[in-house]
């Protein structure tokens, strides 16, 4: 056993961290640091810069513009990237629907669309989840009627995240009838958002802001060349890659970045008669989160060794699910702790560039709370907590 | 032993629900929330005119008796409601410490408008480096003459944006004063803001302010002991609101269980969800248990109110915690929405536990 990095790995560590000192663009990493919102153009920035040291696409394979990189690479990448405020990538695009297309699309279909995510180019976004199918993903109602050489859609998906920038969503829709198995009743398209007959109404989450959208589909004409694979097999190659290897979901390294970023913080705050980190009670509470990190670290470690030794990697992704948005949750919650009252302010405009005017408060205060609340969204979607412990009690337990 | 409410209270807690249940439904809190204004003014004319103004005071002062367990009633509702209007920082928080240590004069000046709904109060304590420290106080007022000069800054003044009047602690001498003071005295300078549960505040800024010395309440340097006080009466009116707002969020968590389907089921049917709810009716319970206690150590008045009031702060800031973040969590994707009226019970229940010092800050004052 060895959890060493070789010399190249940690030529390579140096090499990004030296990338993201000269290349990350300060206005973004604060954005990041604090958890504001970034905006469109923000995150196309950014992996436009990624995009031209050949760093985008870090799960894609070489021949469509991947990096090749295997899992100790990616890892330390993430991490250093989190470590440094850069963004996460948005997604949708690069992380969702190409590994779609390029496992399962055929060749036009990979040249039309995979240059311009590469390139982010293009804004994707994901239409899987319904009014009345969340959870249970499956039983969506979306249809899509074929009508020549065209699909015919009708229904509304929702919580289609910045569903407002995007220029395409992948969709599953029903192909089959209502009473016809997912296994064969279920297509995967790719929409262009700008087709006649989708509209969006918008949908604010509870810090005020436009992240989620119902978008509507009313008689949208569909080429039948931008169905993926065979039809009524879209559920068969969403659930492929909802078990495939997902890097990062543990989100460790932010994770880390944000608890660095409270140990500062705590540690400039008056609290009796010394700072907040020398409060005995915050310190050990501090202190079983950095620990319940370490666990999880070494969780994420050891999956991805399973990976590397060509153990697919099962219900364990549900473990780093669960253990992830919960710690990044409750790093969250420390950051509202040590803000305080300095978090109740809502002013989240003030923290933009452009604003003039009087500030309140410190920006770190100002974004704490309402990120502690943005993020008990995290828990509840990519599959909830609850359905990753129903996935756990079926699939390790054998309940 | 005797738990439960007389008759004045049991009336008192009627005309509070009606009012909400009639008058302040979700979709009509949300308009005053989102407008300019700090709160519906309407609606403090119309706290004035049911007698609720009074609740908090004792009868030599014309109020109703002012006891905890009166204002526990009312607060509890509110919490249900989540009602914005200032009735703890204009009239249980500022008024309260205009009744504990004003002259006949000043509670004449100042009190009897605030009874009648003409006059808005604040108390302005905070300061950016204080935290939970109520004796941490570094806005000075200088004698000069038959006035204080004030220079400081006050920040989070809860009603700070709509008072007519601030109440400010203020170190003067050899402790800390209250002065009393117009908030369009020259060299006052006011940022105001809604808070991110719907409340109104501000940031408030005294640059050499002129206070007449006959603006002191009570006497100089001896303010901390009414301060005190006045702050664990406040911290029992939001502890009140916290355990409605928690019924309130229980239920409705309940009930959304009972009619959302998935996988062809109601999810109230998953026994995994059964159970939080389970433990977020517990955790009510609990809370609104050590909350009696509390009111009654309060109305009893025998040395132990602190402590006991600590000890209510401690539990419910916890209970508050987890039956916030479990009915979000339980109601799935709409919970994070705006739209939802459980996700402003959950961000109301976390300001509460941070209001008035955190669950730890009590947790350590329990202990002494
Ligand atoms: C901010 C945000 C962004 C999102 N972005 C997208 C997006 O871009 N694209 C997209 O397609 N979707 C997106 N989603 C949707 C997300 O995946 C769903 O919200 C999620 O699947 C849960 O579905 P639901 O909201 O309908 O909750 P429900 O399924 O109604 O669940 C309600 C509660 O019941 C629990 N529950 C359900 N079934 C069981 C069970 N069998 N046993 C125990 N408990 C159970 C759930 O865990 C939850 O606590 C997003 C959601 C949010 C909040």
């Amino acid at each position: 056993m060895n959890s060493e990095y070789t010399q190249a790995e940690l030529h390579f560590r140096d090499e990004v961290r030296q990338f993201l000192r000269e290349k990350l663009p300060e206005d973004i990493r604060r954005k990041t640091l604090l958890g504001m919102h970034l905006t469109k153009d923000d995150c196309v920035r950014w992996q436009k810069i990624l995009h031209k040291q050949g760093w985008a696409a870090v799960n894609w394979p070489v021949e469509h513009g991947g990096t090749g990189w295997d899992a100790t690479r990616k890892s330390i990448f993430e991490t250093e990237c989190a470590l440094a405020g850069a963004p996460e990538v948005i997604p949708f695009g690069m992380k969702m629907v190409a590994p779609v297309i390029f496992t399962y699309g055929n060749e036009e279909q990979q040249h039309r669309f995979l240059p311009d995510i590469l390139a982010s180019n293009v804004w994707w976004c994901q239409g899987y989840s319904e009014p009345n199918a969340g959870s249970d993903l499956a039983s969506l109602k979306t249809s899509a009627y074929r009508d020549g050489d065209h699909y015919v859609v009708n229904g509304t998906k929702t919580w289609t995240t910045l569903a407002q920038h995007a220029d395409w969503i992948f969709c599953l829709v029903r192909t089959g009838g209502p009473q016809e198995k997912n296994q064969t009743a279920i297509s995967f398209l790719l929409i262009d958002m700008h087709s006649p007959g989708i509209s969006l109404s918008p949908i604010l989450t509870l810090d005020g802001y436009r992240e989620v959208n119902e978008v509507h589909f009313d008689n949208v004409r569909v080429p039948v060349e931008n169905r993926i694979g065979e039809e009524g097999h879209g559920w068969t190659y969403a659930k492929v890659l909802l078990t495939h290897e997902r890097t990062n979901i543990a989100r460790v390294a932010h994770s880390r970045c944000q608890l660095q970023r409270a140990r500062e913080l705590a540690s400039a705050t008056p609290d009796g008669s010394g700072t907040l980190m020398q409060n005995p009670v915050f310190a050990h509470k501090f202190a079983e989160i950095e620990i319940e990190l370490l666990a999880l670290e070494y969780t994420e470690l050891r999956t991805l060794d399973a990976v590397r030794t060509g153990q697919a990697p099962g219900p364990e992704s549900s473990i780093l699910k669960i253990k992830g948005t919960e710690l990044a949750q409750s790093i969250d919650e420390l950051h509202a702790e040590i803000a305080a009252c300095g978090g109740l302010p809502y002013v989240p405009w003030q923290l933009e560039d452009d604003f003039e005017g009087d500030k309140v408060g410190s920006d770190s205060a100002i974004n704490s709370w309402l990120r502690y609340f943005n993020n008990r969204k995290s828990s509840i979607y990519g599959g909830s907590n609850e359905i990753q412990k129903n996935i756990i009690c079926k699939a390790v337990l054998g309940l | 032993m005797d738990f439960s409410f007389s008759e004045e209270q049991q009336l008192l807690r009627d005309s509070v629900i009606r009012f909400i249940r009639q008058d302040y439904g979700f979709d009509i809190r949300q308009k005053t929330v989102t407008s300019s204004a700090p709160f519906n003014r309407d609606y403090w004319q119309t706290f004035a005119e049911l007698g609720w103004l009074l609740v908090p005071f004792g009868e030599d002062d014309g109020g109703l008796g002012g006891s905890a367990v009166d204002i526990m009633v009312v607060m509890e509702e509110f919490g249900k409601g989540m009602v914005v209007e200032p009735l703890l920082a204009s009239a249980i928080l500022a008024g309260g410490l205009i009744a504990e240590t004003g002259s006949a004069a000043q509670k004449n000046d100042w009190l009897q408008p605030l009874m009648d709904g003409q006059l808005q109060l604040a108390f302005a304590f905070a300061e950016p480096q204080s935290r939970f420290d109520l004796a941490n106080v570094a806005t000075r007022a200088e004698a000069d003459g038959e006035h204080f000069v004030v220079r400081g800054h006050k920040t989070v003044v809860l009603n700070g944006g709509a008072a007519d009047t601030l109440v400010v602690s203020v170190r003067s001498g050899t402790g800390v004063s209250l002065l009393a003071m117009d908030s369009n005295t020259p060299g006052i300078t006011r940022n105001s803001y809604k808070t991110v549960d719907g409340h109104n505040a501000a940031e408030i800024y005294f640059d050499a302010v002129r206070v007449p010395r006959a603006n002191l309440l009570g006497v100089e340097g001896k303010a901390l002991p009414a301060i005190e006080k006045i702050i664990d009466r406040a911290t029992l009116a939001i502890c009140a609101e916290a355990v409605g707002a928690m019924e309130s969020a229980l239920q409705k968590t309940v009930e959304y269980t009972k009619t959302r389907k998935q996988f062809g089921t109601t999810i109230s049917s998953f026994q995994a969800l059964q159970h939080r709810m389970a433990d977020m009716f517990i955790e009510c319970q609990q809370a609104r248990s050590i909350l009696m206690m509390a009111a009654m150590q309060l109305d009893a008045g025998n040395g132990v109110a602190p402590r006991a009031v600590s000890a209510a702060k401690s539990r419910i800031g916890k209970a508050a915690r987890k039956v916030g973040q479990e009915a979000v969590q339980i109601h799935g994707g709409i919970g994070v929405t705006d739209e939802l009226d459980v996700a402003h019970l959950f961000k109301r229940l976390t300001s509460i536990q941070y209001l008035f010092g955190s669950t730890d800050y009590h947790t350590q004052r329990f202990i002494g």
